[in-house]
Formats: structure tokens, C-alpha cells, sequence
């Protein structure tokens, strides 16, 4: 068990490694940075703009910034924000809180809808009800996010039903305990919705081809010839046999949660790391993008190590291997 | 009918619809930078068949739109004027594939008639839609392109060369899988330069959307290749002295033809929204050249998004191409399961 557990430790300590390094040589090889546009201006001096230059040693070699960088990161520092003028690392937690609350719900929320909907059309396969549901997960996978998120933002503009931007109406903080929730799901439903959508019709037939084919198992077929009940079949003894796939499913399911979320915040001003993100690169924010981009990664490989646990856990087979290294 | 007719059909469908947006020029009345500043967001133009005294006319007409006194964005129908809508008209000059120089279009009229309205500069929606679908189709294709050769000769190299160089390769490919393939997108554009003229521009999104996504094709080749580097043909042929180039190109690669077909299927139509995505951000392809993604950037603003609905309907012309893409990837991953399971998750 410990082995297992620190040779997939090490594995999501050398992705970061990995992400870091390349995001900041992506930085050193690309042409200008956020003083380059205060050049322009005439009424910050050469002399000041070269002591900022040096304050925030951008001319430095790449290595010695990264080793920097990589030092102060043990220390629980992202680094300094140019356009902001104060520490990443406060900025991006709030940030970083507001998108977990967001793809947090609605994994959950996909991962409920797509298990018993997928065992179910997995029951029924070849059936109407199948078929239907199958057309329905293609209308919903032909539908581009994009498209998705903007007419339902249209949609709630327009019957004024759902609060469309933001996390939190005005006057938040004077409302009881009560209130706040109640406002805070209503500002949920829009992203969460379009989140649900785009991940959905992906999980759902992986979940329907998974249970699929334990369905075909001798196994199952000897249950059956027991008597054992339809329902434990499928719950009990179907589900558990199709779970190494689906488990493994889950780290990619919050890989494209995390993707689709950065654009439904941009599209329904969600306070997270997307806009934020957005914000950092336009303005040439060099610590903001990576520590957006590196805070991303850093959420997928603490889901998919995750599943890692869950599939030792779930799966006897990697526990065997794992005892036999 | 058998898989073979259907996938005949889709691919002769997907071809029709590509060479619609190929022929903008001809389908589209005007040039999409045109402008007309006497009817900024004016609203869709109905085409009729029946005038007001129920006198049935053969040639379609649609009804002058004329603006409101003291409003810019408020239109009235005159019923009065009729504007015949003509055929094979001579119009903009435009290029077919950027070389075949022509002045033709479809329809045209007298007077301007937006059958999908126009924007804040008064430009032809639907000029701008079919136009902005050369850029964002072409922007897919080339990206997809783009990944599934690198995706290629790294996915070949790794499973032909094996031992520490596939080691390498595939813990890099683990990096790029790694990360969440929108964040990835955003990392690489954010360092290059943001002021760019459109072409240079359109060329670089190409370039980064192509380079994020090589990963996952490259590991589904190596596993080919590792397979069929066992196969006995292979072995015998090899017995016979053959190189490893002469082995890669006549008797590897050719069994990763339906995989990387198979994913071009399922990328083209991922790039082409990763193009939009990016244009919609501001961070693809710039005005004034049309793409699909820069076409809906202005339902960013409020007012946008709740007077004028037609600014929504770029969003809606992706539509056909996922259909036709989907039902051309469905079909092309046959009955071999191990490919099936891969397409499938290829578009978590």
C-alpha cells in the first residue's frame, strides 16, 4: 500500500514539476513582458522603469528565476502580481475556492446523473428507451459548449428567472445564513447547468458501454440464473465489475470539467481562476498565468490521484500488482 | 444499408457543407467587412412570397426595412417598398480558395437585404458567418492537421524505437494529458503576442491549438505500432534485411490509418471550437476578419445579448459540421473495440 501510494505521489510531484517548468519556458521564450508596455508611457521615466525592471528581475536568466520562483513556491509563495501590485497567492485562492465550488457541484452532479441513467440504458440497450436516450446525448454532444452557455445565458437574460452573472447578489453580506445559500444556488444554476451539459453525454456512454459489457459476463448470467433481483444485478454485481474503466474515467471527467468551467465563468462572470486567467494574460501577468495554470493541474492531479486511491481500493487486481512490486 | 453506403453518405454531406463555406463568396451577398452604417443591428429580413394584397409572386421579396427618427437601432418594415430578390447577380469582387477571382453570388438585390440583419457596423451577418466559417473550419483542419502528424512520428518513434527515447516521449505525453487541454491552450497563447496583424494571428492559434493536443493520438499510435511490430509479416520482413524506415512506411503505418482517420474525425470539430473559444476570448483570430468565435465576442456585452437574438446565431452554424463530424467518427471506429473506447473518451 505504501509503495503504491508514493510511486503515484511521485508521478503527480514530476507532472507539476513538469507543468512549471514548461510553463515558465514558454514565458522566457516569448517576446515581451508587462514593462515592455510601460515603455510607452511617457510619464513613467527610463530610470524608474529600469529600477522596476530590476525589482521585479525580469532580466535575469529563466533558470535562476524559476529556482527562485521554485523556492518561494515551498514557502507557500506564487509570486508577485505586476498588474495588481500585491502577492499571487491570496488572489488565487479566492479564485481558486469559486471554481472548486463550481466543477465541485457539477461533478457531482454529472457523476449522479450519469451512473443510474448509464446502468439503466445499459439494461435496456437496443430498446426505444435506449435508442431515445441515445439521441438525446447526441443532441446534447452536437451542441457546442459555447453556443450552450451563450443561449442560456440569452434564455435567463430574457425571462429574468435565474440571476445571470456573478457569484453573489448585492447587499450578500447582510443576508441571513439562510438567504445566502439560497442566493448563492441560484447563481450556481446557470454555470452548473452548462457544465452538466457538456460533460454529461461523454460520462453517459461511457458509463452505458462499461455496464454493457459486464452485463455480457457469464458471471452475470449465472446470477441471474439464481434469481438474484434485477435491481442487485445491476447495482450489485454489474456496476462493481464495470467500475476499474469508469474510476480511471473520473480523472478525465475532472480534466474536461475544469476546461468547460474556464469558459462558462468567462461567459457568466463566475468570480474563478478562468476570468482571472483571462485578465492575467491580456495584461502580460507573468506569476498570475502560472499560478492559474499550475493551480488547474495541481486540482486534476489531486483528482486523478483520487482515483488512484479509489481503484485500489475498488479494484483487487491493482492491489495484487501493487503487493507483487 | 450497409456501413460502407452510410459512411459514403456522411463523408459526401460533410464534403458538401465544406465546400459551401469553400464558395463563401458566392453564397454570401456582400463582402464581409463591408459596412453600412445606415442599418447597424438591423434585425433579419423575412423573405415573402405573398404581398399584402395576397398576390402570389414567384420571385421572392423581402420588405425595406427603414430606421426609426431618433433611434439608430430601431427598424420599421415599409410595406410599400418591395424589394425583389434576383438571382446569379454580379456583386463584390471575391476570390474562390483565395485564387479564383469572381463578381457572381447567388442573390442580391436593389437595396441591401440582411437576411440574417447585420451588426453594430451595419456588415452582413450571414456574409460574416459563411466567411467566418473559412477561418474557423480552416483553423481545425490545419490544427488537426497539425496534431495527428506530430502525434505520428512521436507515437511511431516511441513504440518503434522503444526503451529510454519511449520512456521520455511518453512522460511528456503524460504532461501535455495532464493538464486541462483549455488551460493549456490559454498557457501557450498567453506568452506569445497579442497585437498581431489577423493573418499572422489566425496562424498562430493554428500553431498553438495544433501543438496542445498531440498527446493523446501520439499514445493511441504507439500502441499500434507496438503491436504490429510483433506481427509476423513484419518479422519476416525484417528477417529479409528491410530497414527500419522502409519497415515504418510500407508495413507499419499503414495499420494506423484507421486510428488517425478515426481521430481526425473526432479533432476537426474540438479544434474548430477551440478556435472559437479563443476568438471569443479575444485571444484568436482579430477583427475585422470574420471567424466564428469573434462573430459572438460581442454577446459579451449585455445590451447585445438582450436586443439583438440574430448576433446568436454564429453560434448555432457549428452545428451541421458536429453532426457530420460525430456520425463520420462513429462510423469510422468500426468494431474494433480498443479504437471505440479511445474516440469516446478522446472527447472527455
Amino acid at each position: 500500500m505504501m509503495r503504491f501510494l508514493l510511486r503515484r505521489l511521485g508521478h503527480a510531484a514530476f507532472l507539476l514539476l513538469g507543468v512549471s517548468v514548461l510553463a515558465f519556458a514558454f514565458s522566457t521564450l516569448a517576446p515581451g513582458n508587462y514593462f515592455d508596455e510601460m515603455r510607452l508611457n511617457p510619464q513613467i521615466s527610463a530610470e524608474r522603469l529600469s529600477a522596476l525592471r530590476a525589482d521585479y528581475q525580469v532580466d535575469r536568466p529563466m533558470a535562476v528565476r524559476y529556482a527562485r520562483w521554485a523556492v518561494a513556491l515551498l514557502h507557500g509563495d506564487l509570486g508577485f502580481s505586476f498588474a495588481y501590485n500585491t502577492p499571487v497567492a491570496p488572489m488565487l485562492w479566492t479564485r481558486a475556492r469559486n471554481t472548486l465550488l463550481l466543477t465541485g457541484t457539477a461533478t457531482v452532479l454529472v457523476w449522479m446523473l450519469a451512473l443510474p441513467l448509464g446502468v439503466w440504458s445499459a439494461e435496456k440497450r437496443g430498446r426505444p428507451a435506449d435508442v431515445a436516450l441515445s439521441w438525446a446525448t447526441a443532441v446534447l454532444l452536437i451542441v457546442p459548449d459555447l453556443a450552450l452557455a451563450l443561449g442560456l445565458l440569452v434564455l435567463a437574460v430574457r425571462s429574468g428567472w435565474l440571476p445571470t452573472g456573478g457569484m453573489v447578489s448585492v447587499g450578500f453580506d447582510g443576508f441571513s445564513a439562510g438567504q445566502k445559500i439560497r442566493d448563492l444556488v441560484l447563481h450556481l444554476v446557470l454555470p452548473v447547468t452548462v457544465l452538466v451539459a457538456s460533460a454529461l453525454p461523454v460520462l453517459l456512454r461511457h458509463v452505458r458501454a462499461a455496464v454493457a459489457e459486464a452485463l455480457e459476463a457469464s458471471f452475470l448470467r449465472a446470477a441471474e440464473g439464481h434469481g438474484i433481483s434485477r435491481r442487485r444485478l445491476l447495482y450489485r454485481y454489474a456496476l462493481p465489475a464495470a467500475a476499474h474503466p469508469l474510476i480511471a474515467l473520473f480523472g478525465f471527467s475532472l480534466g474536461a470539467l475544469l476546461s468547460g468551467s474556464l469558459l462558462a465563468e468567462v461567459v457568466m462572470s463566475w468570480p474563478g481562476l478562468g476570468p482571472f486567467l483571462l485578465e492575467g494574460i491580456l495584461a502580460r501577468d507573468l506569476y498570475v498565468v502560472i499560478g492559474g495554470v499550475l493551480l488547474s493541474t495541481l486540482f486534476l492531479v489531486a483528482g486523478n490521484f483520487a482515483a488512484d486511491l479509489l481503484l485500489y481500493w475498488a479494484d483487487p487486481r491493482i492491489r495484487a500488482e501493487a503487493a507483487e512490486r | 444499408m450497409s456501413t460502407r453506403s452510410r459512411l459514403i453518405i456522411c463523408v459526401l454531406v460533410l464534403g458538401a457543407l465544406h465546400l459551401g463555406v469553400a464558395c463563401a463568396g458566392f453564397f454570401a451577398p456582400y463582402d464581409p467587412a463591408t459596412q453600412d452604417r445606415e442599418h447597424p443591428y438591423a434585425p433579419p429580413m423575412w423573405l415573402h412570397f405573398l404581398d399584402a394584397h395576397r398576390g402570389i409572386h414567384l420571385r421572392p421579396f423581402a420588405y425595406a426595412q427603414e430606421s426609426q427618427t431618433g433611434s439608430f437601432d430601431e427598424y420599421e418594415e415599409n410595406r410599400a417598398r418591395v424589394i425583389p430578390v434576383r438571382f446569379f447577380v454580379s456583386g463584390a469582387p471575391y476570390r474562390v480558395l483565395g485564387v479564383l477571382p469572381l463578381r457572381l453570388h447567388l442573390f442580391g438585390a436593389d437595396v441591401p437585404v440582411y437576411l440574417l440583419g447585420t451588426d453594430g457596423y451595419g456588415r452582413d451577418l450571414l456574409s460574416r458567418i459563411l466567411f467566418g466559417g473559412q477561418v474557423s473550419l480552416l483553423a481545425g483542419l490545419i490544427g488537426a492537421g497539425l496534431t495527428l502528424s506530430i502525434g505520428l512520428c512521436i507515437g511511431a518513434a516511441a513504440g518503434f524505437w522503444g526503451g529510454w527515447k519511449d520512456e521520455v516521449l511518453m512522460r511528456v505525453a503524460e504532461l501535455f494529458l495532464a493538464l486541462p487541454w483549455i488551460y493549456l491552450l490559454f498557457a501557450m497563447r498567453a506568452f506569445l503576442p497579442l497585437a498581431v496583424p489577423p493573418v499572422k494571428a489566425f496562424l498562430l492559434v493554428v500553431v498553438v491549438i495544433g501543438a496542445v493536443g498531440w498527446a493523446r493520438p501520439a499514445r493511441m499510435v504507439r500502441g499500434i505500432v507496438l503491436s504490429a511490430k510483433e506481427r509476423n509479416f513484419v518479422r519476416a520482413a525484417r528477417g529479409f534485411g528491410a530497414t527500419g524506415g522502409y519497415l515504418l512506411r510500407r508495413h507499419i503505418l499503414p495499420e494506423t490509418a484507421n486510428v488517425v482517420l478515426t481521430q481526425a474525425a473526432v479533432l476537426v470539430p474540438q479544434f474548430v471550437l477551440a478556435e472559437m473559444t479563443l476568438s471569443f476570448l479575444g485571444l484568436g483570430v482579430p477583427e475585422p476578419l470574420p471567424s466564428w468565435g469573434n462573430l459572438l465576442a460581442s454577446l459579451q456585452h449585455y445590451n447585445v445579448l438582450v436586443s439583438y437574438w440574430w448576433m446568436y446565431l454564429p453560434a448555432l452554424a457549428m452545428v451541421p459540421f458536429f453532426l457530420g463530424y460525430l456520425v463520420l467518427a462513429s462510423l469510422l471506429q468500426g468494431s474494433s473495440r480498443a479504437t471505440k473506447i479511445e474516440v469516446a473518451s478522446a472527447g472527455v
